[in-house]
């Protein structure tokens, strides 16, 4: 039993890798076959989301931190590297090593500062800074951020391997690539001592200072990682779909929430499924708003049910009610109701 | 100095309803402990709320935004005791999970209302067929040193002034207003007494959603439109005041919502000006609560419901 926790990841790893390889077509889930573009792009799209979303879970679910401003982090790898290309004419590697250096920088500073609070203060501060990137991307200072156009990306920096619709399958690789490696990190980090100082934080923060542990550095070193993480989603983002100011908004770090309490909060593999499946749903509700059966519905079903994050709203509302540990909790509660009805039938076969 | 008169006198309008929306959250926060996402959806559902109202009669501006408000302020009290009762009462004791209940039904209820009447911004009250809706004496001017001041200005600081005095009065004066006072120092005190605090917490519900929604209401008459958006923004700045201004405190939530409205006002003119940037005056707010949490991270008063 001790190899079962290495199996599950490399077996999924090694399967999603020849994914694009295959042209296996699953019909009313997926656009086209598996290694259309138009699938692969979703599925990498999936894949980014499930890797932002566990660096969220490593503040929320693991560290017990409820930040409003994941979203902060996530578009500054959208922007800046974006900026640094096509406004400043960059190289692709300097954009990279200055995303790097910002993306310690930038969460250092505002979560030194955030973190001066705690709980529900801290939510609102996070937002708060989060809703400033927001103005500044919005307002466009000095033509940099494109408003609410964005930026078209001067692709000639990128190399071809990454452009076009033919190269979609190593988009995808660099997508799964980037989930594999968030979650790799994101093991090792919550093993880790200062892992278990964040379960501590989480459990109980005053008893870690009664044990002699200033929590302030531990949350820290939590937030600065997990934005480091989230920011490279962004970049991986940019090079899927391109500049959009929707991605600074505080509703894209409540989906981050979403995803990952959907998922299970705090488990090894919440966080990955949520943001996968948040995604695909996501996709597949916006593509059922604009079916002819949804249209010619009377008004009031047809609102309701082309609004798709009416209805994730809504199944965000009920997961939280009827199923508090996320789809991570499934199996046990199956496992749990089946052992249950098998007490009962042997109750009453006795 | 007219233009500052104007700023200042704008930052005060735009301060009302800042602290309309931060009341309602600091008292739920204070008495409750939830921190009630939902809030920035229930101000765009009362606004529109208001402005259906007004697109079912036809009678004066004035009487139409009379109607609104009254239409407003009953659809918010109803929609929060029903929100209080359904989804926040049965997770009292999970503190995290009823704030992602309300987050919930922010992007479900907000998605209802882009769903229902669009994205586009519409004219408030509606009065199909005239350019600007309004009175036509809230639109006039009143010149003060100088300064054209639109009147719409003096009715959103004279009904934050009216609710700021009548909220203080209750909570000084009523027994329910005791029971919320001492409900926001100590909970499991008020309880171990025999008092059942339930009652007080759909109370105290009800009225923040109610002060929401007539914020919607007011920010329709502010801004001459209503907005799909518009709830999500004020609720931003509404948090910033609940923050600087303490949680549970009424009058602290005043002091602070007028200290945001005016540096966004300030800023928005003299930064602007200066940095040729539109967005001086947001992020001078957000600039003004690192500050205060660097200097005071309990906000500027204890928690005590005063």
């Amino acid at each position: 039993m001790r190899v079962k926790p290495l199996v599950i990841p490399v077996v999924l790893l090694a399967i999603l890798a020849v994914v694009p390889l295959l042209s296996l077509d699953i019909p009313r889930v997926l656009p086209g076959a598996l290694d259309s573009p138009g699938t692969l792009q979703l599925l990498a799209l999936c894949l980014v989301f499930a890797g932002v979303a566990l660096s969220y879970d490593l503040l929320f679910g693991f560290t017990g931190l409820l930040s409003f401003g994941h979203a902060l982090y996530f578009a500054l790898g959208v922007y800046l590297p974006a900026i640094a290309l096509t406004e400043w004419g960059w190289s692709l590697p300097a954009a990279l090593a200055l995303l790097a250096v910002s993306a310690i920088a930038v969460p250092l500073v505002l979560g030194a500062v955030s973190l001066r609070v705690t709980g529900i203060a801290f939510a609102m501060v996070t937002l708060a800074f989060a809703q400033a990137g927001n103005v500044i991307v919005q307002t466009n200072p000095g033509g940099l951020t494109g408003g609410d156009e964005g930026i078209i990306l001067d692709y000639d920096r990128i190399p071809d391997a990454l452009v076009g619709i033919v190269n979609t399958k190593n988009l995808y690789w660099l997508a799964l690539a980037y989930a594999a490696l968030v979650f790799v990190i994101a093991r090792a980090a919550i093993g880790s001592s200062a892992g278990h100082v964040w379960s501590a934080i989480r459990e109980n923060e005053r008893r870690v200072e009664v044990l002699g542990l200033r929590p302030y550095p531990y949350k820290l070193l939590s937030f600065v990682l997990a934005s480091f993480l989230a920011a490279w989603g962004g970049f991986i983002w940019l090079l899927l779909i391109g500049v959009t100011p929707e991605v600074t908004t505080a509703t894209f770090t409540l989906t981050l929430l979403v995803m990952v309490v959907l998922g299970g909060a705090g488990t090894r593999f919440g966080a990955l499924v949520g943001g996968f499946f948040y995604t695909l749903l996501d996709y597949r509700l916006r593509n059922l708003a604009g079916e002819e059966r949804i249209q010619e519905l009377p008004d009031v079903l047809r609102i309701p049910l082309s609004e798709p994050l009416f209805l994730l709203g809504a199944l965000f509302v009920a997961v939280v009610f009827f199923v508090p540990g996320g789809l991570a909790s499934l199996p046990r509660r199956i496992r749990s109701l089946g052992a249950r009805r098998r007490a009962r039938a042997e109750e009453s076969a006795a | 100095m007219s233009t500052f008169v104007l700023l200042t006198i704008t930052g005060l309008g735009l301060g009302a309803l800042y602290f309309l929306i931060a009341s309602g959250l600091s008292l739920i926060y204070g008495l409750m402990g939830v921190l009630n996402f939902a809030h920035g959806a229930f101000i765009t559902f009362g606004a529109y709320a208001a402005w259906w109202i007004t697109s079912q009669v036809e009678t004066s501006s004035e009487l139409e935004l009379l109607v609104a408000t009254a239409f407003g302020l009953a659809v918010g009290a109803a929609l929060g005791m029903l929100v209080e009762l359904v989804f926040i009462r049965p997770l009292y004791r999970r503190p995290v999970e009823q704030v992602l209940v309300t987050v919930g039904l922010a992007l479900a209820l907000g998605a209802l209302v882009y769903g229902i009447w669009g994205p586009d911004p519409k004219l408030f009250p509606d009065r199909p067929g005239e350019v600007v809706a309004l009175p036509s004496w809230m639109i006039d001017t009143t010149t003060i040193a100088g300064a054209n001041i639109p009147n719409d200005r003096f009715v959103e600081i004279a009904v934050a002034a009216v609710v700021l005095v009548g909220l203080t009065a209750f909570l000084r004066f009523t027994r329910i207003g005791l029971i919320i006072r001492a409900g926001v120092e100590n909970r499991a005190m008020v309880t171990a007494l025999g008092i059942d605090v339930r009652k007080a917490f759909t109370f105290v519900f009800a009225v923040g959603v109610a002060l929401a929604a007539l914020a919607g209401v007011l920010s329709g008459v502010y801004f001459g439109t209503v907005d799909p958006a518009r709830g999500t923004s004020l609720l931003i700045f509404a948090f910033i005041v609940v923050v600087i201004g303490g949680f549970g405190s009424i009058g602290g939530s005043a002091v602070a919502a007028v200290a945001v409205g005016l540096v966004q006002q300030y800023a928005n003119y003299y930064a602007a000006d200066w940095l040729d940037w539109s967005g001086a005056g947001d992020v001078a707010v957000m600039l003004l609560l690192a500050s205060v949490l660097l200097l005071r991270p309990e906000g500027l008063s204890p928690k005590v419901a005063h």
